[in-house]
């Protein structure tokens, strides 16, 4: 071998061998970001799924809860007044207290601690005249500084949790009276404008009816139209100028959507606002040219040898079109719908468009009733001026992202099974 | 006795002709083997007589091609009905991708000829027995069909073309993905079909048309340069261009 051919041979495998590095490094890269990005959230996040808790002694007394009757029944109990119940619950942990200085100690719980000492007596009715120990939820600045995120060593008049306060924490969590337990009504309460309350419910079932009106307007529509296209429509002028649009349609910012939603949906046909009902069909305009080109690229993909195969044993269009060629695209159509759908289910701009950004402080039980939706509860929550609302950002995040993996999953099992059948 | 006569047909792609001015008479219950070299147009020519064309966009037939008198190159033919008495076998083996029994019972089922699942079993089990077939998936019916060697797949798509009874079966080089032995089996099914079908079959190899043959068309550049009895075509051919492609001097 020349020196001429050794030199080219080992710049070839130089070439190669620098290649495989830049690919190394951009891979490298990637998983950096996506590691930084997940420690972001994870750390800033998992403080959200623990709930402060203060336990104090409340009596429940007859008198002070105004029940005349001797052995009170359900009704009573629900009427009965807990504010003074209540207020002597919280005013007890510190009875030296000037009443003109009460404020302090109540604003260490959260506006709902009245409710909370009627929900124990409600569910223990002979509770009643007894002195018990009682969970009431603490408020952000205090659940901030026992979850250490709020510093303590800045001037007093800086800070949202007053000395006097601090002094009260301290000497509750030396006594135990502070509990941390995983936070339950993170998953089962709806918004709240107080941090320590607000809860995913309300946007996850949102979510979760906008991704299923979503899907049952587009999958359909989109299916159809892509064998219309594939297996029968006459390939011509016209058609290729619905090709170039449906793939234009899937260039088309989504705040455009939005804008439709808003002006066709609510303004023409007076749909309710704020509703999954209008999200979902909105969103699903966005899927649809999504789920059209995949559909269409795995009915392309179908080899031409069965659909000749199926034609040449008579069966006509039609026949195979549904026998052979749908079922065999259907994995490809699926993966691809699932991809439409992991964008609309992080898809902000369209929904605060259509009103799904407003405060909703009930859980949706049916798609026409108001929700907010995941992406959106970030985008109100990120918004938010308490330090509490920081976590729940990242939380939220956390239960999007884990909506968004299992949702993967799903249609990873569902691929799986179609291709065993068919091949 | 003549099963399909083609009188004259001409076939374009676009603007391009493809074939002609083709006439043959294509006898019943016999092989007829149709050779050339590759792009002569005896693929387009064996298209014809199931209307495959169809499914080519840009592709005109003209000319008449009649079976037992009717006409089948009309746009008022049902072409589903055409199918069901013409079958074909292609040159890669295209099995569904569905078990080997409902390959089998795909055409009964969607021509209704089977009323009920007994009948369906018979049919399916006469079709994979024609094909030879039978004894070697019997235990195994509900495999998939593409999960069986290249030659077992083809004898399924055979059982599949003659599971509805076709008068006539085109093959369109049957044997080119196949190896020899697989190969021999395939032309021992054909002698043994010719019984009771007619048959078409387009081949690259001379050998083989010359072993399972009565009759061989000689195609060249879209015309059919000579047609008649196997053995003269072999042994003495009228056309010199006939003797060149038999005796390996191009195609």
């Amino acid at each position: 071998m020349n020196s001429f051919k050794k030199n080219l041979l080992k710049k070839r495998y130089n070439a190669e061998r620098r290649f495989q590095w830049y690919g190394k490094i951009a891979i490298g890269l990637a998983l950096s970001f996506l590691a930084v990005f997940m420690f972001q959230i994870f750390s800033k996040g998992y403080s959200a799924f623990q709930k402060t808790w203060i336990v104090t002694e409340v009596h429940y007394d007859k008198e002070l809860l105004l029940i005349d009757a001797e052995s009170p029944s359900k009704d009573d109990l629900e009427n009965a007044d807990y504010y003074d119940v209540a207020y002597k619950a919280m005013t007890s942990l510190d009875p030296g207290l000037p009443e003109e200085e009460d404020r302090q100690l109540i604003q260490m719980v959260s506006y709902k601690y009245e409710a909370e000492v009627k929900d124990l007596l409600l569910k223990n009715p002979d509770y009643l005249g007894k002195i018990v120990p009682i969970k009431l939820t603490a408020s952000d600045d205090v659940d901030q500084v026992h979850k250490g995120n709020y510093p303590r060593d800045i001037p007093e008049e800086n800070r949202r949790v007053n000395d006097y306060q601090l002094q009260i924490y301290d000497m509750l969590n030396e006594r135990g009276d502070i509990l941390s337990e995983f936070n339950i009504s993170f998953f089962t309460s709806p918004d709240s404008r107080e941090a320590e309350l607000a809860g995913i419910a309300s946007s996850f079932m949102g979510t979760v009816f906008s991704i299923l009106v979503c899907l049952a307007f587009s999958f359909p529509v989109a299916v159809l139209a892509a064998i219309y296209l594939e297996e029968f429509a006459p390939k011509n002028k016209f058609t290729d100028f619905i090709e170039v649009n449906i793939n234009n349609l899937a260039a088309v910012p989504s705040i455009v959507f939005g804008l439709l939603g808003l002006g066709v949906l609510l303004a023409v046909f007076n749909l309710p606002r704020s509703t999954p009902l209008v999200g979902g069909i909105t969103l699903s305009l966005m899927t649809l040219p999504t789920i059209i080109i995949a559909a269409r690229a795995s009915l392309k993909a179908v080899p031409p040898s069965i659909r000749e195969a199926a034609l040449a044993m008579g069966a006509s269009n039609m026949q195979t079109t549904m026998h052979h060629t749908v079922p065999l695209s259907m994995p490809g159509t699926l993966s691809g719908t699932i991809i439409g759908l992991a964008q609309a289910l992080g898809e902000t701009a369209p929904l605060i468009l259509i009103g799904m950004v407003a405060f909703v402080n009930t859980i949706p039980g049916t798609p026409v009733d108001p929700a907010a939706s995941l992406p959106v509860q970030i985008y109100i929550w990120s918004e938010s001026a308490e330090r509490g609302f920081v976590e729940k950002v990242s939380a939220c995040i956390m239960v999007l992202l884990a909506f968004l993996i299992l949702m993967n999953l799903a249609a990873q099992i569902v691929r799986h099974k179609f291709e065993k059948k068919w091949s | 006795m003549s099963k399909i006569k083609v009188e004259n047909v001409n076939v374009y792609y676009g603007s391009k002709q493809a074939l002609f001015d083709v006439s043959i008479d294509i006898a019943e219950k016999e092989v007829t083997a149709l050779i050339g070299p590759s792009g002569c147009g005896k693929s387009t020519f064996l298209r014809c007589l199931n209307r495959m064309n169809d499914v080519i966009e840009i592709c005109r037939v003209e000319g008449s091609i009649k079976m037992d008198n009717l006409e089948l190159n009309s746009r008022k033919l049902d072409v589903v009905r055409l199918r069901e008495n013409v079958g074909m076998v292609f040159q890669k083996p295209n099995p569904f991708p569905k078990t080997i029994y409902e390959n089998v019972a795909y055409g009964p089922t969607i021509h209704g000829i089977a009323q009920s699942k007994e009948e369906m079993d018979q049919i399916v089990e006469t079709s994979l027995k024609k094909a030879a077939l039978w004894n070697e998936v019997k235990d195994r019916l509900d495999e998939i069909g593409t999960g069986l060697s290249g030659g077992q797949q083809q004898r399924l798509c055979i059982a599949r073309a003659i599971s509805v009874s076709p008068e006539v079966i085109l093959m369109d080089e049957p044997c080119s993905a196949l190896d020899p032995i697989a190969t021999a089996q395939i032309e021992e099914l054909i002698d043994d079909l010719k019984k009771e079908v007619t048959i078409v079959i387009v081949t690259h190899s001379m050998s083989q048309a010359a072993r399972v043959s009565q009759k061989t068309g000689f195609f060249h550049l879209g015309k059919l340069i000579e047609f008649g009895p196997t053995d003269k075509i072999f042994k003495n051919p009228d056309n010199q261009q006939t003797q060149d492609y038999i005796t390996g001097r191009f195609g």
